[in-house]
């Protein structure tokens, strides 16, 4: 089977084509530099995304917040129900974090605006 | 009257970065207005990351970028008011601004730089006709609704654009639970990043439709689907290709323009192609002592390079003044144009007015792979680089040293696109 990954990490966006046989990757071609391998092998086994959302701030307003790590592309809708049931208190800085250990494997909640 | 040296209309990326770039090539008595109530411009609703790869190499939020200003600025003390509104300048630099504490005062700057930024095209960009049902969103303001008020403007969504913002205000809308229909896009290619493209549609199987476009919207309190139809080259809409998509929200993502109407009152001419000022590889405006940074000069994609062109505004400004000891003044020693040819839509400087090294930012017309960048001097080929890939949405640069500059004096300078 073959898949065929957009790398992202530069503005070239290379079309790479993996080669699978079962679960195994079996080549990995059409990527100009060696990250855009890494990238596609990421991409074909577990996928990482940043996840960037807000929650709400007790006594009013949002704060913006992210994951400090990329977290499971898959598991993306598990952790935003995770996230919806927490609330920040004032006051509250870039950095601070609202939930620990997000995923199970170190990524933890953190807000990227102050709220005084 | 109040007097100040430096006066920066404007608190996002631009106005503090001209700010710190200034005061560190000398200059102590700078004022930012700001009309917000915080600093930082746009980025605070910019929550997601991507911001700052360039600059800091790590892929920073919004606001986080935006703090890493904002603590530049008081670490020198740099002195800024807020929920101050900047009403009006005049040529030779008076700045009149409101807020509740002082009511309307005026400034007499030495040196002003504009980094008002932009604001979203109106909606007048939807050609369709008959009423306006309530749903009808810039992508932009619904960015605000969700990232600041925490407000979800609608659960079935239609965008029109296939610019960065409706990207990535699709994922965000998908990710709070949203059902994101479907990207339409008139042109036969997208005006946003490929990562956006990935990122935000391809993760969350959401369709992008090229050469489409909304011809009618349905509802009539609130919007309650759309007809959409394939667009032939000419774009005009082919009614045989009309389908009818369900929604109760519709995002328009269909570009920005540069915020200028100080800029007017100031009497500083504009590019028509840029829709922001014509000015120096200072960033100086052709009004001596106006200067001007990021959006409100053009629209960039990545605020990397506002803060690039907001130092370079505000070390400028410090030369002006005759604080940096910089041979820079308001004399134009050089005569330089430079001017955009073909495939090229604008330049950036448009004219160059020392013979110092110069990064002239351009955008191309059209998307290319293997393309070579030709610099002429009076029609004469000076400089040609290769470039594997160009297109609209991705901002170019060619870098031009003194020495090949001290050739070109009183020349005109074009920048174009060759296929090779
Ligand atoms: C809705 C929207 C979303 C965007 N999303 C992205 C994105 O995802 N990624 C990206 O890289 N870029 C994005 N951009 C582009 C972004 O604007 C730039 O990257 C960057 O923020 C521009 O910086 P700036 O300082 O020039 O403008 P801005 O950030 O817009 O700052 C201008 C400041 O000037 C102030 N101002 C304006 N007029 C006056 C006045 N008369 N008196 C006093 N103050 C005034 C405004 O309040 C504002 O704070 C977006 C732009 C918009 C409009
Ligand atoms: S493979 Fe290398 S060159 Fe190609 S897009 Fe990825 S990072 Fe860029």
């Amino acid at each position: 089977m073959q898949q065929e990954i957009i790398c992202t990490n530069c503005p070239m966006g290379c079309h790479v084509i993996v080669t699978l046989e079962g679960d195994q990757i079996v080549s990995i071609t059409g990527n100009t530099c060696p990250r855009g391998e890494a990238y596609a092998r990421a991409e074909v086994t577990d996928p990482k995304r940043t996840i960037t959302t807000t929650v709400g701030i007790i006594g009013g307003g949002v704060l913006p917040v992210k994951s400090d790590r990329a977290v499971s592309k898959r598991r993306i809708s598990e952790f935003m129900e995770k996230i919806h049931q927490v609330y920040a208190v004032r006051p509250v800085h870039i950095g601070d974090k609202l939930i620990e250990d997000l995923d199970g494997d170190g990524a933890n909640l953190v807000a990227t605006q102050n709220a005084e | 009257m109040n007097k100040v040296d430096l006066v920066i209309i404007g608190g996002g990326p631009a106005g503090m970065g001209a700010a710190v770039a200034a005061y560190d090539a000398g200059v102590r008595d700078i004022l930012v207005l700001e009309r917000d109530h915080r600093l930082g411009g746009i980025l605070e609703q910019c929550i997601h990351n991507g911001f700052g790869l360039h600059r800091f190499k790590e892929e920073l939020t919004g606001p986080e970028y935006a703090w890493r200003f904002e603590k530049e600025l008081h670490a020198r003390g740099i002195a800024y008011r807020l929920n101050t509104m900047v009403l009006d300048i005049t040529p030779d630099k008076v700045v009149t601004a409101m807020n509740s504490e002082e009511g309307v005062f005026q400034i007499q700057a030495g040196a002003v730089i504009l980094a008002m930024g932009c604001r979203e095209r109106p909606r007048g960009a939807l050609n369709t006709a008959g009423t306006r049902p309530a749903g009808i969103y810039t992508a932009g303001t619904a960015q605000r609704y969700i990232n600041i008020m925490g407000y979800m403007p609608g659960k079935k969504v239609v965008i029109l654009g296939s610019g960065d913002i409706g990207l990535i205000m699709a994922r965000r809308m998908t990710w709070e639970g949203a059902k994101v229909q479907m990207v339409l896009e008139l042109m036969p290619y997208s005006g946003g990043l490929t990562r956006n493209i990935v990122q935000c549609l391809q993760d969350n199987n959401i369709p992008l439709l090229l050469s489409h476009t909304i011809v009618d919207i349905h509802g009539k309190d609130r919007v309650e689907g759309v007809t959409i139809a394939e667009v032939d080259e000419r774009r005009q809409p082919k009614m045989e290709t009309a389908q009818y998509v369900e929604c109760d929200t519709i995002l328009l993502s269909v570009g920005l323009l540069p915020e200028n109407e100080l800029s007017k009152k100031a009497s500083v001419p504009l590019d028509p192609m840029t829709s922001g000022a014509l000015v120096d590889q200072r960033r100086m405006t052709e009004v001596p002592g106006i200067f001007a940074c990021g959006n409100v000069l053009h629209v960039h994609d990545l605020v990397d390079y506002v803060s690039e062109e907001a130092e370079i505004a505000g070390r400028g400004a410090a030369a002006y003044l005759g604080i940096s000891g910089e041979n820079y003044g308001a004399e134009d020693q050089a005569h330089i144009t430079v001017k955009p040819a073909k495939g090229v839509r604008y330049t950036l400087p448009q004219r160059i007015s020392a013979v110092e090294d110069t990064t002239v930012f351009f955008r191309v017309t059209d998307v290319h792979k293997a393309v070579k960048v030709v610099v002429k001097a009076d029609g004469e080929v000076i400089q040609s680089r290769r470039r594997p890939r160009v297109a609209p949405g991705e901002m170019e640069t060619v870098n031009l040293n003194a020495k090949t500059l001290a050739d070109c004096t009183g020349k005109t300078l074009t920048i174009e696109i060759e296929e090779v």
